[in-house]
């Protein structure tokens, strides 16, 4: 049996592995995008609290992925075993890119196009909707497929909290030292990184052509 | 006090203490055109602002119609002076027919009202709106974007214009086209114009009055035959230039 045999044999469950880890990096996404965008914003109206927060999101991606999810298990509420733990460190892991990029994007418009705005009488926040945030766009949207393409990765570590998802096959197949089954794993996850990538990426082409 | 503008012992300086503008005081009457010279650097683009209150003065006050600047809010105070940028400062991601509806729409005009309006003042400056309304800014050439800023500052009807230099990148022949078309305008449509430019010619033209700025002062604000008569080598700098 080659790999695909065992894909093959095993398919319903890959098809629900492979939702469940889906639903892990849509949820960690949604939850990351809700919480980085605002962030990202806000920074640029308070440029004083940027470095602290760019500087903490830069720690949480510098630890481990895999010890990441193992500090978060002992933590009341928020760890434990399952996936609201895997969902608490994936949106970790997003959040930097998402808010980097957001910061960065909006900092990056022209500061003529910004005053001429405040000339013509525009509020701060029409500035942010009708100006900054659309020729941010591009950069924005390349911090949300890095962050999307990463999540995908790390969520097969997942499993080993035991959340469910692609890292299930990968995890097995390390303790039963069965290469096609990790590869079960594997492959549909770089698949759907992939599909992520192309994905937002094409998205990303049309925002940046405005 | 009677006048639309008024700066009273106005000073702005940056961080650092660099001063870029210089006890500078005037009047100007409503209705009046007003055309600041000055070479490259001498403050006339800060002077605009800080009309507007884009930037607010660090000593002195600046009135418009009899309150300071200060106490007006500054969105209202913005909205009700059409304001053209040096270098036309037009949206990238906007539209011509957008950017120059940006003032009627914050201001929530009907639709279509803002349409006629913008294809009235597309017509206006020279630009047929079937060619150019639905272009990008960078789509057009530096003398086109230049009349779109010029559109938008007049889209909503203000009663005081800043103009920073506008017709700069135009070529002679479009530029004293334009020019004309301005002065017609301007007798038919009753604003309070501050009008910033270096060349003498439009000063001539255009000013019922001409101010000559250098080093953030303004070293004189008279009428224009005055001001062709007056012995300041500055202003005698200026004069021959165009002689
Ligand atoms: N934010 C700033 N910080 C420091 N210096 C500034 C700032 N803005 C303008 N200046 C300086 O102030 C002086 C006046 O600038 P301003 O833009 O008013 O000149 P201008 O008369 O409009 O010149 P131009 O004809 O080239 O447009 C210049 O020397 C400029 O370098
Ligand atoms: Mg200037």
């Amino acid at each position: 049996m080659n790999v695909f045999d065992v894909m093959w044999t095993n398919r319903s469950q890959v098809l629900q592995l492979t939702i469940e880890h889906i639903f892990l990096v849509a949820v960690s996404m949604a939850i990351a995008l809700a919480i980085g965008l605002p962030l990202g914003i806000l920074m640029t109206r308070m440029p004083r609290i940027s470095r602290p927060v760019l500087g903490f999101a830069n720690v949480v991606q510098t630890i481990p992925s895999l010890a990441l999810f193992g500090f978060l298990i002992p933590i009341p509420f928020i760890g434990g075993i399952g996936a609201r733990t895997a969902i608490v460190a994936l949106v970790l892991y997003s959040l930097l890119p998402i808010i980097r990029n957001t910061f960065t994007g909006i900092s990056g418009v022209d500061p003529a196009i910004r005053e001429a705005g405040r000339g013509m009488g525009m509020t701060d926040s029409q500035l942010l909707w009708q100006v900054e945030l659309p020729l941010a766009m591009g950069v924005i949207f390349a911090g949300i497929r890095t962050a999307t393409v990463v999540a995908v990765g790390v969520a097969t570590i997942a499993a080993a909290v035991g959340a469910g998802g692609l890292g299930m096959f990968i995890f097995r197949g390390v303790s039963m030292v069965d290469g096609r089954m990790i590869l079960a794993g594997a492959i549909p996850s770089a698949v759907l990184a992939l599909a992520a990538d192309l994905g937002l990426g094409a998205v990303e082409k049309r925002l940046g052509r405005i | 006090m009677n006048s639309t503008i008024a700066f009273r012992n106005v000073r702005y300086a940056v961080g650092g203490g660099r001063m870029l503008i210089h006890d500078v005081s005037f009047e100007l009457q409503r209705d009046e055109t007003v055309v600041i010279l000055g070479r490259s650097g001498s403050g006339k683009t800060t002077t605009l602002k800080l009309i507007n209150r884009l930037l607010d003065p660090t000593s002195g006050e600046v009135f418009v119609e009899g309150k300071s600047t200060g106490e007006w809010d500054p969105i209202r105070l913005r909205r009700h002076i059409g304001y053209v940028i040096q270098d036309a400062g037009l949206f990238p991601h906007f539209t011509v027919e957008r950017n120059i509806a940006l003032v009627p729409s914050l201001e929530s005009w009907p639709e279509e009202r803002i349409r006629s309006r913008v294809h009235e003042m597309l017509e206006l400056v020279g630009l047929p709106p079937g060619v150019f309304a639905k272009r990008f800014p960078r789509q057009l050439s530096g003398g086109e974007r230049q009349r779109v800023g010029v559109a938008r500052a007049l889209a909503a009807d203000p009663p005081i214009l800043l103009l920073d230099e506008p017709f700069g990148a135009l070529d002679p022949i479009t530029r004293s086209e334009i020019q004309k078309e301005f002065r017609d305008l301007q007798k038919r449509l009753k604003k309070t114009i501050v009008f910033v430019t270096h060349d003498v010619r439009e000063a001539f033209l255009l000013g019922t009055r001409i101010g000559l700025m250098k080093n953030g002062q303004l070293l004189a604000l008279l009428p224009a035959d005055d001001f062709r008569k007056l012995d300041h080598p500055e202003a005698r700098a200026f004069v021959e230039s165009y002689s």
